[in-house]
């Protein structure tokens, strides 16, 4: 076991991919510069060659519809956006091609590609440079959606995502990249069978969200200990298929739920985690009406001032839980 | 096939002689120099005062290529519809958006440009022919086309104005833009500032050619080629095809080679970041000082330094009197975060 940050694990998983999946190559913007994605790519092309890993012009659309293409012929493309704002002209791509593929030739023919969408906001940066879009994509049949919010989840999703046949989104968050955990090494691993799974075990709540919303969860966990309640995590990493398995029978314990997402409140994760969970369960086990904290539904403000307002924090979770325990 | 390319327009080395001023007045000169220099003495404040910590958000600065915005502004009236991008203080101060607001607004402050909601990269120039700026690269493009469109259908006489990078040029949406403003024939001109670089990547690594003007010229539009450090060049280019698409005969593209003296984002120089980029190439383009030849032009043609320096001083001091206001603004309300979602205030 070693022990690794967010960001450097995915840098882990891209030179696990390179090095033992010789079909896999890397293509986005940014790739060959320090600016653009964090410690997470950090020299790969001087490691692995500008071959497989491919600084490109300013053509989202072009890039990963490339990759759709590559994929459908034996590679395991990762098509890199350094915003998750700027993969929106690529949107067709993911949406009317890759999603569909599969489906619309009778299972016949499979796009194997990653598409991987980070999310990288605050700092002043605005409505587009912002955007936490999960919601939107895990809304796509065909295409699956996950993300990771432990640094392993950062490593192992990423060669879980790349070695599936399937397309798949993978979404990392920048706030998360300092995170440190303790790793295992790296194997190959099947997508199909990582589920959502209960990080934390408590009596009184569950807390259930994905990446940021996970890392805010674990965050009021902690601070609501010191006051004796006990808080349930879930961490909601796939969420397309979305597996509920676990957030459901962490509810049925302990009666109460509390959803996160770092992103917009309408048609959100958290009102897919509410739902499913109340579709599941016999209402009398619920203690008492599930809630959600969420974005507002604004864009992202550009002023400091506005942006210390926008963003949900851990206080405010705590200060939800006691409410509803109250 | 070999494509044409840019040759000496991209070299550093040459086009560094005073302008030519002959069918300039000095009245235009002037004017010309000093919405230059209060460009470049608004963005030097503001380049202090990123360094300084004050202002967080990303500015990215068009020290170096202040001519092409303002050679084209020479012809602009306030009822033309610019669009501009992430580099936009430029295109923002030369159609005469408030140099107070600028500042204002890179503060976040309520009364800036766009009242506190956007900062450096979303700019509005109320009033004025700088119709907004947004910094999804080339996403403001097609705006132009359709706010020419619009001044087609009203038979206005005006213009929309799409300035973009070479770097946007590779966005498909541009030739899009492009197609359908040739064959409507609308009143929309395209100003690509191009400085041979996208980030950190220079335009030989992303294309392949370094002259974008092959894609005006691809779509049979009137397309010209202009260095674009050059503002009376830029100004007389601009006048003519501004011309002809306010007479009804169609879009124009301009290329306007040019450089900046800073880094994609932020004060810092890039130096040690782009692949190309070094220290040698940008002291090389200072000499290319779009400011310093106009004012060698007019020194040259008997204007006294005098008359000149009391010109940049009055921009320098625009500028920082436009800074001092901005650090009393008001900051937005908090309702504003809700109120500004939808035109009837808020998710009502
Ligand atoms: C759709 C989209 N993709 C990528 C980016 C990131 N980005 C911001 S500016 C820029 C470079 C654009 O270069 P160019 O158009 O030449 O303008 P310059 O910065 O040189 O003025 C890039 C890639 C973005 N903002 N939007």
């Amino acid at each position: 076991m070693t022990v690794q940050s967010y960001g450097k694990a995915i840098r882990d998983g891209f030179a696990y991919l390179l090095e033992n999946h010789p079909e896999t190559f890397v293509i986005g913007q940014g790739l060959w510069s320090p600016w653009y994605v964090g410690s997470s790519m950090t020299e790969l092309e001087k490691e692995f060659g500008k071959e497989r890993v491919i600084d490109t012009p300013v053509s989202e659309w072009a890039c990963t519809s490339a990759a759709v293409g590559a994929s459908l012929f034996g590679k395991k493309p990762i098509v890199v956006h350094p915003r998750m704002d700027f993969m929106i002209f690529a949107t067709d791509s993911l949406v009317n091609q890759a999603a569909k593929w599969s489906h619309m030739l009778g299972g016949q023919a499979h796009p194997g590609l990653t598409v991987r969408g980070i999310i990288n906001r605050g700092g002043e940066q605005g409505a587009q440079h912002s955007q936490s879009l999960q919601s939107w994509y895990a809304h796509i049949p065909g295409l699956r959606v996950v993300m990771p919010y432990t640094p392993q989840d950062a490593r192992d999703l990423l060669i879980a995502a790349t070695l599936c046949p399937d397309p798949v989104l993978y979404i990392d968050d920048r706030w998360l990249y300092e995170q440190e955990a303790q790793m295992p090494p790296a194997k190959d691993i099947d997508l199909t069978t990582i589920k959502n799974e209960v990080i934390r075990e408590g009596a009184d709540i569950t807390l259930a969200g994905c990446s940021w919303g996970t890392h805010l969860a674990m965050e009021a966990a902690a601070q609501l200990e010191e006051d004796g309640i006990s808080c349930e995590v879930v961490d909601l990493r796939v969420l397309n298929p979305f597996d509920g398995e676990a957030l459901i029978q962490s509810v049925r314990k302990t009666g109460r739920l509390v959803a996160i997402d770092a992103s917009w409140k309408t048609c959100g994760i958290a009102s897919e985690a509410i739902t499913r969970v109340v579709e599941a369960i016999e209402p009398r086990l619920l203690r008492s009406s599930p809630l959600r904290i969420t974005l507002p539904d604004a864009p992202a403000p550009s002023s400091s001032r506005l942006e210390a307002i926008y963003y949900p924090k851990s206080a405010q979770v705590v200060a939800t839980v006691k409410q509803m325990l109250n | 096939m070999t494509l044409n390319r840019l040759g000496t327009l991209a070299d550093p080395n040459s086009f560094q002689d005073p302008l030519d001023l002959r069918n300039t007045p000095d009245e235009v000169a002037f004017e010309m120099l000093y919405r230059m220099a209060l460009i470049r003495r608004a963005e030097e404040q503001i380049a202090e005062m990123v360094l300084a910590g004050e202002i967080k958000c990303p500015c990215h600065f068009a020290i170096g290529q202040e001519a092409p915005a303002v050679g084209i502004s020479m012809h602009l009236r306030a009822t033309d519809r610019g669009f501009g991008a992430h580099r936009s203080h430029s295109h923002y101060l030369a159609s005469g958006g408030s140099v107070d607001k600028l500042f204002a607004e890179v503060l976040g402050r309520a009364t800036g440009a766009s009242h506190g909601m956007g900062g450096s990269m979303h700019l509005f120039g109320e009033g004025t022919a700088f119709a907004g700026s947004v910094p999804i690269v080339a996403g403001t493009v097609p705006l132009a086309v359709g706010a020419a469109l619009a001044a087609k259908l009203d038979g206005s006489g005006d213009v929309g104005i799409a300035y973009f990078g070479d770097g946007a040029c590779e966005e498909g949406i541009v030739h899009e833009s492009l197609n359908l403003a040739a064959t409507m024939k609308l009143p929309v001109i395209f100003l690509v500032e191009n400085n041979l670089y996208s980030s950190h990547l220079d335009i030989n690594l992303r294309q392949p050619s370094d002259r974008v003007a092959r894609f005006g010229e691809a779509h049979g539009m009137a397309t010209e080629v202009v260095d674009g450090n050059d503002v009376v060049k830029m100004a007389s280019v601009a006048g003519r095809l501004i011309e002809r698409a306010r007479a009804g005969e169609g879009p124009g593209f301009i290329e306007a080679v040019t450089y900046r003296w800073l880094g994609h984002v932020g004060p810092d120089a890039n130096i040690d970041v782009g692949l190309r980029r070094s220290a040698e190439e940008v002291s090389a383009w200072k000499k290319r000082d779009p400011i310093a030849r106009l004012e060698a032009a007019l020194l040259a043609r008997g204007v006294e330094q005098g008359d000149i320096n009391a010109l940049k001083d009055n921009a320098e001091r625009a500028a920082k009197d436009a800074r001092k206001k901005a650090y009393d603004a008001p900051w937005p309300k908090e309702t504003d975060l809700l109120d500004f979602v939808y035109a009837s205030g808020g998710a009502k």
